[in-house]
């Protein structure tokens, strides 16, 4: 089994349109993890019913107020400023912000920290009709710690045994980016060839392989073969998977929350070599 | 607001004298200007390393606050986050525009300046 993430920079340059399209066009032989955990959307393209749920929490300190000296030692430690201390209220935990990191409970001389969990998301797997598998997880409203949930949707088993897991990235080159890529065998760069589209597809480049990560690009909405992204491409010698031509049809078809497969059925064999030609 | 002789308010400063600015940003203000009203002795009160955080600027540009001794908050704008901690520690906050600090002491001691009974922003990332 090959997993194989769909990044981009950039968002909104087709990212999600790309991954649903390779798991209609790869049914057979893929599921897909929405990855995007701050706003997922894969199940918006696919009918899908749920068939398993997990909780995701994360722990956060909860302070004994009977034992507490108001010391403030914990809130110098604290890294993600999610404590305060407002006087003789004592200590205030902002738990949105905490990443868990433990750090305070460790440091504080009178023991009057405990860490306990909190709910921040959840991992929903779900099933279309044809089998083929979407696994969602979605963050809580509010709360940072994106990393924490993407990790549980990639650790989350299969329902049935696939040759490729893909995965639909967030978009960025931040935290919940990397969480999203690492470990995977493969990442499709999803890009346009725009300027702002070129810019963040380099600061993508550049993260993947800091990660050292293989990788190849996919430029969507092209307007012209010849264009400034395949001209930096060709330059750095980077491989471009496919070019999908501006349409007008498929942005129709997407409108009414159909993929790009659906608007264009040609791209059935292309999109099965694609995922043949990731892990070549 | 009780005018006790020993009141403290904290700006959120543009400069680092009573000339200066209002800044009306709190969580990312370069630092605070924290005046004694009796006496008129003033300093400055560093917050620049909260400028550039990733997250929980506000909740620590308030505890500069509190840390200062201050009684008084007097910026420009409240997020949910730093007003809670203000409010745990009792401190009221008012706001005003960018205006010279010299200016709004004496706006405070006229009673002119609006407390602030709720977070009049929402929270951010940045």
């Amino acid at each position: 089994m090959k997993t194989i993430a769909i990044a981009s920079g950039k968002g909104g340059t087709g990212k999600t349109s790309l991954a649903i399209s390779l798991l209609q066009a790869n049914m057979d032989r893929s599921r897909l993890l929405d990855c995007d955990v701050e706003e997922p959307n894969c199940h918006l393209f696919l009918h899908t019913h749920s068939v398993s749920k997990l909780i995701v929490n994360k722990l956060i300190p909860k302070i004994n107020e009977d034992l507490c000296r108001l010391c403030g030692k914990c809130v110098k430690a604290c890294q993600f400023n999610a404590l305060a201390l407002a006087g003789k209220s004592g200590i205030l935990v902002f738990e949105e912000l905490c990443h868990s990191c433990g750090g305070c409970a460790r440091i504080c001389p009178a023991g009057a920290i405990t860490e306990v969990p909190v709910r921040i998301g959840e991992v929903v797997q779900s099933q279309m009709d044809e089998g083929m598998e979407l696994t969602t997880g979605t963050l809580v409203v509010g709360h940072s710690t994106a990393p924490t949930v993407i990790k549980a949707v990639k650790n989350s088993a299969a329902i049935r045994p696939v040759l490729f897991t893909l995965i639909d990235a967030p978009p960025g080159t931040s935290c919940s980016f990397v969480a999203a890529v690492e470990k995977t065998d493969f990442v499709i760069l999803v890009t346009e060839a725009t300027p702002f589209g070129l810019n963040d597809l380099k600061l993508a480049i550049e993260a993947l392989e800091i990660l050292k990560l293989p990788f190849a690009v996919v430029i969507n909405r092209s307007q012209n073969e010849e264009n400034l992204v395949k001209e930096f491409c060709d330059q750095r010698g980077f491989r471009i998977l496919m070019q999908i031509p501006e349409s007008r049809r498929v942005a129709e078809f997407y409108a009414q929350g159909k993929s790009l497969l659906e608007a264009m059925p040609e791209y059935k064999e292309p999109l099965r070599r694609l995922l043949e030609r990731c892990v070549a | 607001m009780h005018k006790t002789k020993t009141l403290k308010i904290a700006f959120s400063s543009q400069g680092k004298d009573l000339e200066s600015l209002l800044e009306t940003r709190f969580g990312r203000c370069s630092g605070f200007i924290v005046a004694d009203l009796q006496s008129m002795e003033f300093q400055w009160i560093e917050n620049s390393q909260n400028q550039n955080a990733a997250q929980g600027a506000g909740i620590q540009s308030a505890q500069n606050v509190i840390d200062s001794g201050a009684h008084v908050l007097i910026s420009g704008h409240c997020g949910p986050k730093a007003f809670r901690v203000l409010s745990a520690a009792g401190i009221p906050i008012y706001l005003s525009e960018a205006k010279p600090l010299f200016q709004l002491i004496e706006l405070f001691k006229e009673d002119q300046l609006q407390e602030l009974k709720s977070p009049d922003v929402e929270g951010h990332w940045a």
